[in-house]
């Protein structure tokens, strides 16, 4: 089959090449230009692992072809911090509240995440869990995540953050 | 999983969709959002020869105001249809199925014209376009035709549109003041598939129901109308009681199927229920 | 040496704080080192034909014409691999008569579940490799499935296993254990009340994140191999394939790299890995291998399974005198690593925190067409607390008790320990009355059951159902002796090796193998309390089989209440042997010194000091050390544990039955667990509310369906209903904190705790809604449709 040129912007940097048609923007992402943060965790689009930002939005990046990417611009959560002490607001709540064990939905979890708070800065503890209702976690419960999105949209709106999300002293 | 490999275009217009599709003969596969489409190919369930990529026709995209209707593009993503102002305020019911669409990931990519096209049993959107008597339009070699949702949804998975032809836009009638709306859906797990959903707008007038329109998610090979609800409520009370006595007829004349989640008894059990909740919720009762 | 001496003599101890994670950094930045990350030059790809079929005869099977296919290197069936196809082990052959079938790696002749690996291809290219399966030839002449497992067992019934040495039965094996008290029939000739059930504790898929993966990787001709596999037991598997592939055990080198959860699931030597090594070998080129998710339903052992059959005998005051477990265990089509054994764990824990006269349990051990069971969190443990804390509330419901005064009738009082259990055990310490007052009180008990009460008399739609669940389990697997009376061939110990390098930092090389646990942080602060020095100038090495050469890895609630116990030994030999050194430097007795604040001090003189990094440097340099005194400052353990511990917990369920629907909504939760010391209350916690999380899965939404030929039919993460976020309530969890006096840390288990302790409390309180309508089980998982049905049976209708 033929190969597709493609121009896609990953993490701020462009990249030019050619792809199979049937090539998925995951597999892109991690065998082509190895940006091997995005994960694959399941063939149905169910776990949500593979999230990533297309234009800004989430987007399942194994239900999109690479193909599909020319052209636009995807963010991975390799793309979010500058630097060791530069984190984005969402990855120092993770942190911060335990918000992840053994790290594999973290990457889709975060951005979605991430697009959650851009869609709702100040939402309810029910409007977090649906908004993450199609991102899997095996690990967390999901107690320590809602807790960590609580604590992202009250670092981005300036906010205090209450006792109970502070998780105690160190 | 990978796809079995196939080749793939991107037209920008829909005369050269349509012209892509005829060349493919039988063995082309419309892309809209992909939502439905990517697991069936990475399962290796499908192996089209080309993908015609329709996501980026500037002609398929949008919401507009058509005056007694309102018209949506069959490309418009999920998340554009739930968050159109226009949408919200003349169709609210569309607006409420599709934000119980799977997650916002796949409401980013996935389309109203696809999910249609697709025509799953378990789709939540089929049963508001016939609730709603949606007319969709529909482009081929041989020009546009209009098919009414209601001779749309021909049975699993199949519509009557010809092979050759694409979901170009959805129009949906406004329903006006003194209706009500609402979708119940019945899953499993939150982002699971309907094992019953029921769309259903009412109209209510002194104290009475006037008029109401019943679809029904998941209760046949394709969507169907609660007929005998739908006219058992004309001009009933609006009661509790009422409502619970015409919702007893839910399941007359669907075609539930058992599968993994649900057996047909239960889905039938679960119609006359969640019928009965749909409709006091949007009568406000 | 111009050292500076410590700001303060007395540093904050690490020990109990919620530390932030040192694992975070790099898993938040997305800078992970996954299997499926490693890419090494002149890799081919592996892909496996597997079985669509759950029983057949393979008729015809030709893999030559994948060869033609466009990048395909290789392709091997059983019969190109010929004595490469090694055989899958199993460590624990439970009885000295267990039928212990072949299990090739490639099928030879016959597949016996659907997912079995038939024959595989090896291509340059990762798709193309895929492409080429559908060249292989294949036929099959399908047979009739096992599937149910009494059916199994029947005179006449299909042979999973039907070879020349067939026993001629499915039954793998039979086990019994007889309590150490009086015969079981005996004690209930003296029963008022005698309350038998048949529970079904469904097959469960682990479902970790990161699907399973490998990398072989041959050095030429050397014969040295590394290997980097999604593992749990890097340590075990090194010494398994070792054995099962005939290569030295000292060419290979095994490392788990960042591994996305395990659940046990990854407790195993899988088929994937011995194809991966053996066509590494034959090839002479490195082999990769990354599961599907497709492939993970199938392939990946599943858990759990079994059907049991529960007696419980009591007097009309509700003392239990007795309770016999007759259970039919699910191994699936072939036994793996510790297949048999996995529902012996929970042999042990039936009788739970009860005191009771007579104990007799049963079990058979039985062969089906279907997925390999194994160790899935908890692993044998959830079973036998499901089975006893569900009949408590029958038998409570039986002699018209409160279900929580029964349970405290008849639990072991905190003054009793250590208790000698009718299952044989010694409990160290427990006090469950102390975590079941302040679960009780956090749970508002006596206004849920209130508002009970006005629901049920309203006959509102909505009924409220409360659920019990005090559970203990035994963790710290395991004492060496113990695993060999059970006859399973290895050990329980933990290794640490501590080493002091010259620029004062320290490596913490443990035997463990975290998979999410959080080791490299929570191991750090234990290490850091003894030696004085900063969490975060120790770094944690483990899972590489290269760098931490002793261990037996990551399972059964072990690593700290075993690990742990290494780490602090050879952290107070370190230091012992540095004040050795530092006496020397400090020209005084060795008794003359104190260990504090991260420096050696004399006695009663503040200004002569030496900190531990100057005796590093100076073992280092050895310029000047005291006769006899080796150089470097390294130390080691390795602990066998002397006993199990013993985490234990009251858990509370409230739930919304919805009785139109059947959907059950858990609305609020609550636990009390006592897991001993903590040393992160964090990751504790963390630890509690996923297993919560999957506990309550298999209460509510999970459960593995087959159909009557044996396809799976939860083969997808679509159809197999693992919860999201939106699926479940945020949980309110609190610890009591009673010292477990079997290891010095006094630490006990936490992995599995929630997940043994939920599945009950949250069935328990579904019944509970329902009993008034006559309910007395509901099979799990709840679905909507089966508690509908449930209550349409119960009111005696038809449906």
């Amino acid at each position: 089959m033929s190969q597709i040129p493609i121009s896609v912007t990953v993490d701020g940097l462009t990249y030019d090449d050619e792809v199979e048609p049937r090539t998925l923007l995951v597999h892109w992402l991690r065998e082509s230009i190895g940006r091997v943060g995005t994960v694959v965790g399941c063939d149905t689009s169910s776990c949500g692992a593979c999230t990533v930002l297309m234009d800004g939005q989430s987007v399942k990046s194994c239900s999109v072809l690479a193909v599909q990417a020319n052209g636009h611009t995807v963010t991975t959560i390799q793309g979010l911090a500058e630097g060791e002490d530069n984190w984005h607001p969402v990855q120092a709540a993770f942190k911060e509240c335990h918000g992840l064990q053994c790290g594999y939905c973290t990457p889709g979890m975060v951005l979605a995440s991430i697009d959650l708070l851009q869609n709702n800065p100040d939402p309810s503890e029910q409007e977090i869990r649906e908004g993450l209702e199609g991102n899997l976690c095996r690990c967390t419960g999901y107690h320590n995540i809602v807790k960590s999105v609580q604590y992202a949209a009250n670092t981005m709106a300036g906010k205090d953050q209450p006792a109970e999300l502070t998780g105690g002293a160190r | 999983m990978i796809p079995i490999a196939f080749d793939y275009v991107r037209p920008t217009t829909i005369p050269e969709a349509v012209a892509a599709l005829v060349a493919s003969g039988e063995d082309g596969k419309i892309l809209a959002g992909g939502q439905s489409l990517m697991p069936v190919l990475r399962l290796r369930m499908a192996a089209p020869s080309v993908v015609i990529d329709c996501s980026e026709i500037a002609d398929l995209q949008g919401v507009r105001d058509d005056g007694n209707s309102i018209v949506i593009g069959a490309g418009t993503t999920h998340h554009d249809v739930m968050n159109s102002p226009i949408v919200k305020e003349h169709s609210p019911l569309l607006a409420m199925a599709t934000a119980t669409v799977a997650d916002p990931a796949i409401r980013h990519r996935g389309t109203l014209g696809g999910a249609l096209a697709h025509a799953d049993p378990a789709g939540d959107l089929p049963a508001v376009a016939l609730a709603l008597d949606g007319v969709l339009s529909v482009t081929g070699p041989n020009g546009s035709r209009d098919i009414a949702a209601a001779d749309f949804f021909t049975d699993y998975f199949t519509t009557s549109m010809a092979e050759d032809e694409i979901l170009v836009s959805v129009t949906l009638p406004k329903l006006g003041a003194g209706w009500g709306y609402h979708y119940e859906k019945f899953q499993r797990t939150a982002q699971g598939w309907a094992i019953v959903g029921v769309a259903a707008a009412v109209h209510r007038s002194n104290g009475n129901i006037t008029a109401a329109r019943i679809g029904l998610t998941n209760m046949a090979p394709s969507p169907v109308r609660a007929s005998s609800v739908e006219t058992a409520l004309s001009g009933a009370d609006a009661t509790v009681k009422a409502v619970g006595d015409a919702a007893a007829s839910a399941a007359d004349g669907t075609r539930a199927t058992s599968d993994l989640h649900a057996a047909a008894d239960y889905r039938e059990h679960l119609a006359r229920v969640i019928t009965k909740r749909a409709v006091l919720t949007a009568g406000g009762i | 040496m111009t050292d500076t001496l410590p700001d303060k003599l007395e540093t904050l101890s690490p020990m109990g704080r919620p530390l932030r994670r040192k694992e975070d950094a790099r898993l938040l930045h997305g800078q992970t080192n996954w299997t499926d990350n490693i890419q090494l030059p002149g890799t081919v790809y592996m892909a496996i034909l597997r079985s669509p079929m759950a029983h057949a005869r393979i008729t015809h099977l030709d893999v030559t014409p994948a060869l033609s296919e466009p990048h395909v290197v290789a392709a091997y069936s059983a019969k190109e691999l010929g004595d490469l196809n090694g055989a899958v082990p199993c460590v624990w052959p439970v009885t000295d008569d267990m039928q212990a079938p072949a299990f090739p790696a490639l099928a030879v002749d016959k597949v016996r579940h659907v997912g079995d690996c038939v024959a595989v291809v090896l291509a340059t290219d990762r798709n193309a490799a895929y492409d080429a399966l559908d060249a292989i030839e294949i036929d099959y002449d399908q047979l009739p499935a096992v599937i149910d497992l009494e059916s199994a067992l029947q005179p006449g019934a299909t042979l999973v296993h039907d070879g020349a040495d067939s026993p001629g039965t499915n039954e793998c094996y039979t086990y019994h254990l007889p309590g150490t008290g009086i015969p079981y029939d005996e004690a209930k000739t003296k029963a008022d009340v005698v309350v038998k059930r048949r529970f079904i504790n469904q097959r469960l898929i682990p479902a970790f994140m990161e699907p399973r993966a490998v990398v072989a990787s041959p050095m030429g001709v050397s014969n040295e191999m590394t290997v980097w596999s999604s593992t749990q037991i890097p340590h075990i598997l090194r010494v398994l394939l070792a054995l099962v592939t005939g290569l030295p055990e000292n060419s290979l080198r095994i490392i788990a790299p960042d591994v996305g959860g395990g659940f046990g699931g990854k407790l195993q030597i899988y088929r994937e890995e011995i194809l991966a090594v053996q066509i590494a070998r034959q090839l002479g080129r490195p082999v990769k291998w990354t599961e599907t998710r497709s492939e993970n339903m199938v392939a990946t052992h599943h858990g759990r399974g079994q059907v049991q059959d529960i007696e419980i005998a009591a007097t009309k005051n509700g003392k239990l005198l007795g309770m016999k477990v007759n259970l039919l265990a699910d191994m699936g089509a072939y036994l793996q690593i510790i297949t048999p054994g996995t529902p012996l764990l929970g042999m042990f824990m039936y009788p739970g925190i009860y005191k009771m006269d007579a104990y007799d349990f049963n079990c058979i051990g039985v062969f089906t067409n279907k997925t390999p069971t194994d160790a899935y969190r908890g692993a044998g443990r959830p079973e036998s607390t499901y089975a006893m804390e569900r009949i408590m509330d029958e038998l409570a419901a039986e002699l018209n008790m409160d279900p929580m005064e029964l349970r405290k009738k008849n639990w072991i009082n905190h003054e009793d320990f250590p208790y000698a259990t009718i299952a044989g055990l010694v409990y160290d310490t427990g006090n469950y009355e102390a975590a079941t007052d302040k679960a009780m009180e956090m749970f508002d008990y006596d206004s849920l059951r209130a508002e009970q009460q006005r629901r049920r008399a309203s006959g509102d739609p909505v009924q409220l159902g409360i659920g019990i669940s005090t559970f203990t389990e035994m963790c710290g697997l395991a004492p060496s002796r113990t695993l060999g009376a059970l006859k399973y061939v290895a050990g329980g110990w933990e290794h640490c090796t501590i080493r002091m390098l010259p620029t004062g930092k320290v490596e913490l090389i443990t035997g463990t193998s975290p998979h999410g646990q959080g080791h490299e942080t929570a191991w750090s602060q234990i290490a850091a309390d003894i030696l004085g020095v900063g969490v975060d100038d120790i770094e944690v090495i483990h899972s590489d089989t290269g760098r931490a050469p002793y261990g037996m890895d990551t399972y059964g609630s072990r690593s700290l209440a075993v690990g742990g116990q290494a780490i602090k030994k050879a952290a107070e030999r370190l230091i012992e042997k540095a004040r050795v050194i530092a006496a020397h430097q400090l020209e005084c007795s060795v008794d003359d010194l104190e260990y504090v604040g991260g420096a050696f001090r004399v006695k009663g003189d503040a200004e002569k000091a030496q900190p531990l990094a100057a005796v590093a440097f100076e073992a280092f340099s050895a310029h000047n050390l005291p006769d006899g005194v080796e150089p470097t400052l390294q130390a080691e353990s390795t602990v066998d544990p002397q006993d199990f511990s013993y985490p234990h917990g009251t858990h509370l369920a409230a739930v919304e039955v919805d009785t139109e629907t059947g959907k059950t909504t858990l609305r609020t939760y609550v636990c009390v667990d006592d897991v001993g010391v903590q040393v992160n209350p964090m990751i504790v916690e963390g630890q509690v509310h996923g297993g919560l999380a999957q506990g309550i899965a298999q209460a509510m939404y999970e459960g593995v369906e087959y159909d009557e030929d044996g396809n799976l039919l939860t083969a997808s993460l679509a159809d197999y209903l693992v919860p999201s976020a939106a699926d479940l309530p945020s949980f309110t969890t609190s610890t009591t904190e009673t010292p477990s006096t079997t290891n010095p840390l006094g630490t006990k288990g936490v992995g599995e705790a929630g997940t043994i302790a939920s599945t009950p409390a949250i069935i328990n309180a579904i019944v509970d809604a329902l009993r008034p309508m006559g309910v007395t089980d509901v099979q799990m998982p709840a679905s909507p449709q089966r508690v509908w049905r449930t209550l349409q049976e119960a009111k005696g209708g038809n449906a």
